[in-house]
């Protein structure tokens, strides 16, 4: 949704870590460490299935059958939201995968290339800055139907300018440094110096912004789950749960709704304070 | 050349290049009806019984017979006629069906832009004069967490608290007459501020600590000025810059979270009938829709442009220099 | 009474090894030049910052400064504005941080007179375009209307001296006035300050690192090292002789400004880098660099400022040192 923020302004991550020292970024990442083991074995940990909807016990409260209550077609809560944080995991990997890799091969041909072509390309980037993902995503549903696959193929096009942007800056930048023209001297080909010594020298700022656009990703497609066009009930996801638990929230019963809702706050929060840190840490290191 | 016409002629330069984004997206938005798999006119008819004759019609209408170039011209010939085609669901031009719901959208942005501009610097000023204080700590935590609660977790703590708990606000709806549709905008603007007032705060926090260590502040204490004036006239007003081309850049985000918000709030709006028209199969809405997004934001952003040189005029000297 | 007087002023900092300041005590009396010189990271700066009530954020500070009589250490907000704008007024040392780049010269040099005097738009104007005339700039309705991006650095230091003496102060602070210029220009900006000084009877100290610099200025220097003042006398006796070694080293180490009869006289850098904020010494400060520093004496207690002849130096060896033959502190070895 707003990617483009995080690369503009100092992270709150450095005050942060003032506020509570270096606790704060081994939290999330612990947080996170839990968040991907338990998307990984959801299906041994859940106690119930997720994808049973038992009529007759609908909208009930925390207890010892149901750790977090149903929601109102009696659905364990607590299942849902282990097995739903499977999609939150692989859904904005994807996109991170995806956006990462094309992003990279096209800031670095950019870079490499230099004159018209990264005129050209620089102004395509322009364009595509201008296609939030969650629209193109949503297009993406229009065109191709809903579910996850295409809507994850569009976020990756929709996501790719960022990395693409920082990685033809850094490649900028780190051209202009002696190392590389020591390699060209050597009769080092292009492509040999991009990836043998650039990727190195970059990926950790890459990774940094990867790991901010997840956040940002895992927001982007549990909106479209939230707007009922991306994962499909009965498979549980986050975003689908608040759709599902409206009536309830009406209902003064929203409990289905805020768990799920909370799940995904954290898991951005932590995103962002570790990306952001590792950023900031990276920062220090250049200055 | 003059200076005066070093700006004109960097004016038009960015009108241009605002014009060929326009175009290609454009392009985009009307290639899309292509990727979708088999005939483009059946696809158009999904979900309905359509017989070869009408079949055939559709056809004829959008020139599925003619080149690819062809049709787009004509489309966009057509687009920029204010003429998006018909829709199938609401037999109607596609046009008057988006003019119909534009104006909730709008009251809906307006109010939401104003809450995030006022609540945005203002929280982002009482950061960055206290920094490091608690308050400032406290500041950046909400920013942290309103900066990943998404619209639709905002939508739901808003509805239950202050809508079934307290009942303060109507959950549900458009509202009807002045008043009453302000009462119902109320928790969905909200809803919509909290992800791009976070962002806004953080962003003016950061620029006006940058603008409150230059050596010009320093300067005019040191003439006496008193110390509210020299943060209105040399921080804030030099932090203005990044403020505004930032805020820029949220409008997209902005337009599309309406989706979310008038969708969880029961609204009808430009938002919610892009999230119905997926649903319904009515692509021409939905493209319709998705280019308007796009072309908000890059005029938005094009004009934000032309403003800047007079936000900060080191940009026009830049400009000029190139 | 004096002008500028400055009484045992200490300003440390948090997290530091030694104060900022350590009781500085100095005089600039009406219409007198005077020069406060020191190697960066001094606390010249400082010092001057200190004669308009500003000091270092969350800094602790001590004794007293007064201009006019007005004890800046502790002075209200309203005390505070009425040195700033009707007393003294500052040069800082680059004009391009120090003036506001998105805001029009015009808009610079009549900020004090309108936002705190209350005057009219064409009043302000009207004295903005005297004291651009007075600097010595060509165009003064023009350069109202433009934007500090658009006049070179020069022209740029004489918009800052312009909006310096917009208050008519009888004070002017000249924190490194040229560092930031280029040579030619650097001459030029001094020869306008000394003319303004001489026609409105300023009373001037000029903050500089180049001693050659303050002694053409200056009618009295004043050297400083690690945050206190080491010595004090009048320009010519401390080119005549000078008491301290560190003062000595300054000097022998920029060349002379008139090349003397005979061979040119070796330049010898002080060795060793100037003390920071994180070191400490439980002596004499310069004694770690000092060619005459002796074991159990300047690394004893630090050397209070004394009066040797006409000069007040604060060095253990001063009494020693100052029979030795003039110069002889300046040679390589002795």
């Amino acid at each position: 949704m707003s990617a483009q923020i995080a690369g503009l302004t100092a992270a709150p991550g450095a005050r942060l870590r003032a506020l509570g020292g270096d606790w704060l970024q081994r939290l999330c990442l612990l947080f996170l460490v839990v968040f991907v083991l338990v998307a990984a074995f959801a299906p041994w940990l859940a106690p119930q299935d997720p994808t049973f909807g038992d009529l007759g016990a609908g909208l009930v409260g925390p207890g010892a059958g149901h750790l977090l209550g149903t929601d109102q077609g009696g659905h364990d809560t607590f299942s849902a939201l282990l097995e739903g944080s499977r999609t939150s995991l692989v859904g904005p990997l994807a996109v991170v995968l995806f956006s990462t890799a094309t992003g990279i091969a096209v800031g670095l041909f950019s870079a490499w290339r230099g004159g018209w072509t990264d005129t050209v390309l620089g102004r395509l980037l322009d364009v595509l800055f201008a296609f939030p993902a969650l629209l193109v995503a949503i297009l993406a549903v229009a065109v191709f139907g809903k579910g996850m696959t295409a809507p994850v193929i569009a976020m990756s096009i929709a996501y790719m300018p960022y990395t693409a942007r920082l990685v033809r800056g850094l490649a900028l930048q780190e051209q202009a440094r002696p190392y590389v023209a020591a390699y060209q001297v050597q009769g080092h080909s292009g492509l040999f110096i991009a990836v043998r010594r650039l990727l190195p020298n970059i990926g950790p700022t890459v990774l940094a912004q990867s790991t901010v656009n997840f956040g940002y990703a895992l927001l982007d497609l549990a909106a479209l789950s939230f707007l009922g066009l991306g994962v499909q009930p009965p498979t549980p996801d986050w975003g689908a749960m608040i759709n599902q638990s409206q009536d309830a929230v009406l209902q003064g019963q929203p409990l289905s709704a805020i768990v799920p809702a909370v799940a995904v706050v954290l898991v951005v929060v932590a995103f962002n304070v570790v990306g952001e840190n590792l950023g900031d840490r990276l920062a220090g290191r250049d200055s | 050349m003059s200076r005066a016409a070093n700006r004109a002629l960097g004016g038009l330069r960015r009108l241009a290049g605002m014009a060929a984004t326009l175009l290609v997206t454009s392009f985009l938005v009307f290639s899309s009806l292509y990727l979708a798999p088999g005939d483009p006119a059946s696809f158009l008819v999904r979900g309905r019984s359509a017989g070869p004759a009408e079949l055939a019609q559709i056809r004829r209408q959008y020139g599925f017979d003619q080149p690819f170039f062809v049709r787009y011209g004509h489309w966009l010939d057509g687009v920029l006629h204010g003429d998006f085609g018909r829709s199938y669901i609401f037999h109607q031009d596609v046009s008057s069906v988006i003019a119909s719901r534009l104006p909730a959208t709008l009251l809906l942005v307006g109010i939401s832009a104003l809450m995030i501009a006022v609540v945005g610097v203002a929280a982002g000023m009482v950061g960055a004069l206290r920094r490091g204080t608690r308050t400032d700590s406290a500041l950046m935590l909400l920013v942290t967490v309103g900066a990943a609660a998404p619209a639709f977790v905002a939508a739901l703590l808003l509805r239950s608290v202050f809508g079934v708990k307290l009942g303060w606000f109507p959950t549900i709806g458009n509202g009807t007459g002045v008043l009453d549709r302000l009462h119902h905008v109320v928790l969905p603007a909200l809803a919509l501020s909290v992800t791009f007032m976070a962002l806004v705060t953080r962003v003016t926090r950061t620029s006006m600590l940058d603008e409150l260590r230059r050596e010009h502040v320093e300067v005019a204490l040191s003439r006496g000025t008193p110390r509210r004036t020299v943060i209105r006239r040399h921080v804030l007003r030099n932090a203005l810059g990044p403020i505004v081309t930032v805020s820029a850049l949220l409008i997209s985000g902005m337009l599309v979270s309406t989706s979310i918000v008038e969708t969880a709030f029961g609204m009808s709006g430009i938002g919610s009938l892009l999230v119905q028209s997926v649903n319904q199969l009515d692509f021409q809405v939905v493209q319709a829709i998705v280019l308007l997004v796009v072309a908000a934001f890059v005029v938005v952003n094009a004009l934000v442009d032309l403003v800047h040189p007079l936000i900060d005029p080191r940009v026009a000297a830049a400009g000029s220099a190139r | 009474m004096a002008l500028l007087e400055y009484e045992a002023l200490s300003i440390s900092l948090p997290g530091t090894a030694r104060p900022v300041l350590d009781g500085i005590d100095l005089t600039v009396r009406a219409g007198e030049v005077v020069a406060l010189v020191g190697e960066s990271g001094s606390g010249k700066s400082v010092t001057a910052r200190a004669a308009l009530g500003l000091f270092p954020a969350g800094a602790t500070v001590g004794g007293r400064v007064r201009v006019e009589g007005t004890d800046l250490v502790g002075a209200d907000a309203a005390e505070l504005r009425t040195v700033r704008t009707g007393t003294a007024s500052m040069i800082f040392q680059d004009p391009r941080a120090g003036i506001n780049p998105v805001r029009r010269i015009g808009d610079f040099l009549t900020e004090p007179l309108r936002l705190v005097h209350r005057w009219s738009r064409e009043r302000a104007n009207a004295r903005a375009l005297e004291l651009l005339a007075a600097v010595g700039l060509p165009d003064p309705v023009r350069h109202l209307r433009q934007f500090p991006h658009e006049l070179s650095g020069g022209m740029l230091q004489r918009v800052m001296i312009a909006g310096a003496l917009t208050v008519e102060p009888r004070l002017l602070l000249c924190d490194e006035p040229t560092t930031a210029l280029d040579v030619s220009t650097q001459a030029e900006i001094m020869a306008v300050l000394g003319r303004l000084q001489r026609e409105r009877d300023l009373g001037l100290l000029l903050i500089t690192h180049d001693i050659d610099l303050a002694a053409a200025a200056c009618d009295r220097i004043y050297v400083m090292y690690a945050g206190r003042i080491v010595e004090t006398a009048t320009t010519a006796e401390l080119f005549a002789a000078p008491r301290h070694p560190y003062t000595a080293g300054l000097l022998g180490s920029t060349p002379p400004l008139t090349a003397p009869e005979g061979p040119p006289a070796r330049l010898i850098p002080i060795p060793g880098a100037p003390m920071g904020l994180l070191d400490s010494a439980p002596g004499c400060a310069f004694a770690a660099r000092c060619r005459f520093a002796a074991p159990g004496l300047c690394d004893q207690s630090p050397p209070p400022l004394e009066l040797h002849g006409t000069a007040l130096v604060a060095c253990h060896r001063a009494d020693e040192l100052v029979d030795a033959q003039p110069n002889t502190l300046m040679r390589e070895d002795s």
